[in-house]
């Protein structure tokens, strides 16, 4: 192939990050999407399990704090950069080929409608190697076979590092299971998420001439 | 060629293969779904390859049966949604109230929780007598619950509670007796309800109708299914007939959009426009 080096970028980075966090998740979102940076390009898919009952009120908190678009998927919608995703309370959310959402309310999967593994698992087919799957604080074991599946279809993923999160759970479990490519705090996290809008979202199989390959080099 | 676009090949023969030896049209329905049931089966039956399982598919019925018991998974609740139950009592109740008889159809009823709860509601509003309910779905297995109407006696809090938040005027233990580890809803629930099997990809229309529910199955399907299966259910409904679909589904985007208001978004129902 031979196109231009600006779109081979494009063509071959990061197309969408996949999200899972339970209980501890409110504040650590809000943390998470203050720092996204301004035009940040890929699309933020969130499952999260506990949902505040008030939930519109949510969004417009979100909303105000976050330089991206923070919204509740609709069935069928299509995936847009610009934008963070929610999963509707009590449905589960997957990804199709096409780039668009499904919902679905089969039954709890690892005793959670929604549930990040089954987020995980479609979109890791959808994306292959350019997927990052984050897992953050929960007291669930939601998430480790999502992650597994991403790390095996050679995408990226990432967990909080459960000395910081709120809940250690659902990250130390998804470390144990060997699923996790890597382990940061939440500034960790953040600092990740600007660099990779910053170097235009390679991913690891894109190498950027004179350029570190800043994805096996970011602190821990 | 990538693993994932060989497996994609495999999915698409498996279900042709499975439309041309039994009928039943699966090509339509939303893909990611239906390719993980299709992988967890693989992973069930011992299966390595997804194309392994097209031959048994053809030859071995029982095992067909199985492969369909997973493609429907019927998954429900009495009063799902509370809010839409207080809407249908306000909004649509006076609506259904102007016809001398009532027709109603449930499609993809399930194991029929929600066709009973519209009974309680329609009771509770002096309605039931002139109603009549046709309960439909393509799982035999889940219409014979349905039939019954006896269900485990664990459900009776969540049914209660929901029951109160749909606006219920009496007491929920009114309309069933516990026995054992079940609740058996009262045969007086069922007089007005057939439970009939109708399959919404293959069969046609149902006959004219004043008021449709169809929640939680148009999510199973891509655009191109649940377009034709709305228009199925504009064809069915009389001018001033009313739709009501899950609340996370919408006409926003389909064809027969224009032919319909809305009487409330958030619950799902709108009404076909007269001409
Ligand atoms: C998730 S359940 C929804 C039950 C109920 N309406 C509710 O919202 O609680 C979906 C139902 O749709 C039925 N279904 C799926 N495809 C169908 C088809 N082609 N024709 C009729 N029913 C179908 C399934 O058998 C299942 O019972």
């Amino acid at each position: 192939m031979h196109s231009k080096q600006g779109h081979d970028m494009k063509k071959n980075g990061y197309k969408a990050i996949v999200m899972g966090v339970s209980a501890g998740g409110l504040a650590a979102l809000s943390r998470l999407f203050s720092d996204l940076p301004e035009g940040f390009a890929l699309p933020l898919i969130v499952v999260q399990h506990v949902h505040p009952t008030a939930d519109r009120q949510i969004f417009d908190y979100f909303n105000s704090n976050c330089p991206l678009t923070v919204k509740e998927v609709e069935d069928k919608e299509k995936i847009l950069a610009g934008y963070v995703y929610f999963a509707p309370p009590d449905y589960h959310l997957l990804v199709e080929r096409d780039k668009t959402f499904s919902l679905s309310i089969d039954p709890r999967v690892t005793y959670s409608r929604p549930a990040i593994d089954v987020l995980f698992e479609s979109a890791a087919y959808v994306w292959s190697s350019r997927l990052i799957g984050i897992l953050l604080t929960g007291a669930s074991s939601d998430g480790s076979r999502g992650m597994q599946l991403i790390k095996a279809h050679g995408g990226l993923t990432i967990a909080q590092d459960p000395a910081t999160a709120e809940y250690p759970v659902m990250p130390q479990s998804a470390i144990d299971a060997n699923a996790a490519d890597k382990i940061l705090s939440l500034d960790g996290i953040g600092k990740f998420l600007k660099t990779l809008s910053k170097t235009g979202y390679p991913d690891r199989q894109t190498k950027i001439q004179g350029q570190a390959d800043f994805i096996s080099d970011v602190e821990t | 060629m990538k693993a994932i676009d060989i497996e994609n090949i495999e999915i698409t023969l498996l279900l042709d293969a499975i439309f041309n030896r039994y009928g039943y049209d699966f090509r339509h329905y939303a893909r990611a779904s239906i390719e993980r049931r299709i992988r967890q089966l693989k992973g069930k039956s011992g299966c390595t390859t997804i194309s392994e399982m097209i031959p048994k598919l053809l030859h071995d019925e029982s095992f067909f049966q199985k492969f369909v018991r997973e493609f429907s998974i019927p998954v429900t609740d009495m009063f799902r949604d509370p809010f839409v139950y207080q809407c249908i009592r306000k909004q649509v109740v006076p609506i259904l109230k102007t016809h001398p008889f009532v027709k109603i159809w449930h499609a993809g009823c399930a194991t029929g929780e929600e066709a009973y709860s519209l009974s309680i509601l329609l009771k509770e509003e002096n309605l039931y007598d002139r109603s009549t309910l046709f309960a439909t779905d393509f799982n035999d297995t889940a219409l014979d619950i349905a039939k019954k109407g006896i269900y485990a006696l664990t459900n009776a809090k969540t049914f209660t509670a929901n029951y109160q938040a749909a606006g219920g005027i009496s007491s929920f233990s009114e309309y069933y007796h516990a026995r054992y580890e079940a609740m058996a809803l009262n045969n007086a629930l069922k007089k007005n309800i057939t439970f009939a099997n109708h399959n919404l990809v293959t069969d046609s229309v149902f006959g004219e109708m004043h008021f449709i529910l169809c929640r939680n199955v148009l999510i199973y399907f891509d655009k191109i299914l649940q377009d034709r299966v709305l228009k199925l259910f504009s064809d069915s409904l009389v001018h001033g007939g009313i739709l009501c679909l899950g609340t996370r589904e919408s006409l926003k985007f389909s064809t027969i959009a224009e032919k319909f208001s809305i009487i409330d978004e958030t619950a799902r129902l709108y009404q076909k426009k007269a001409v």
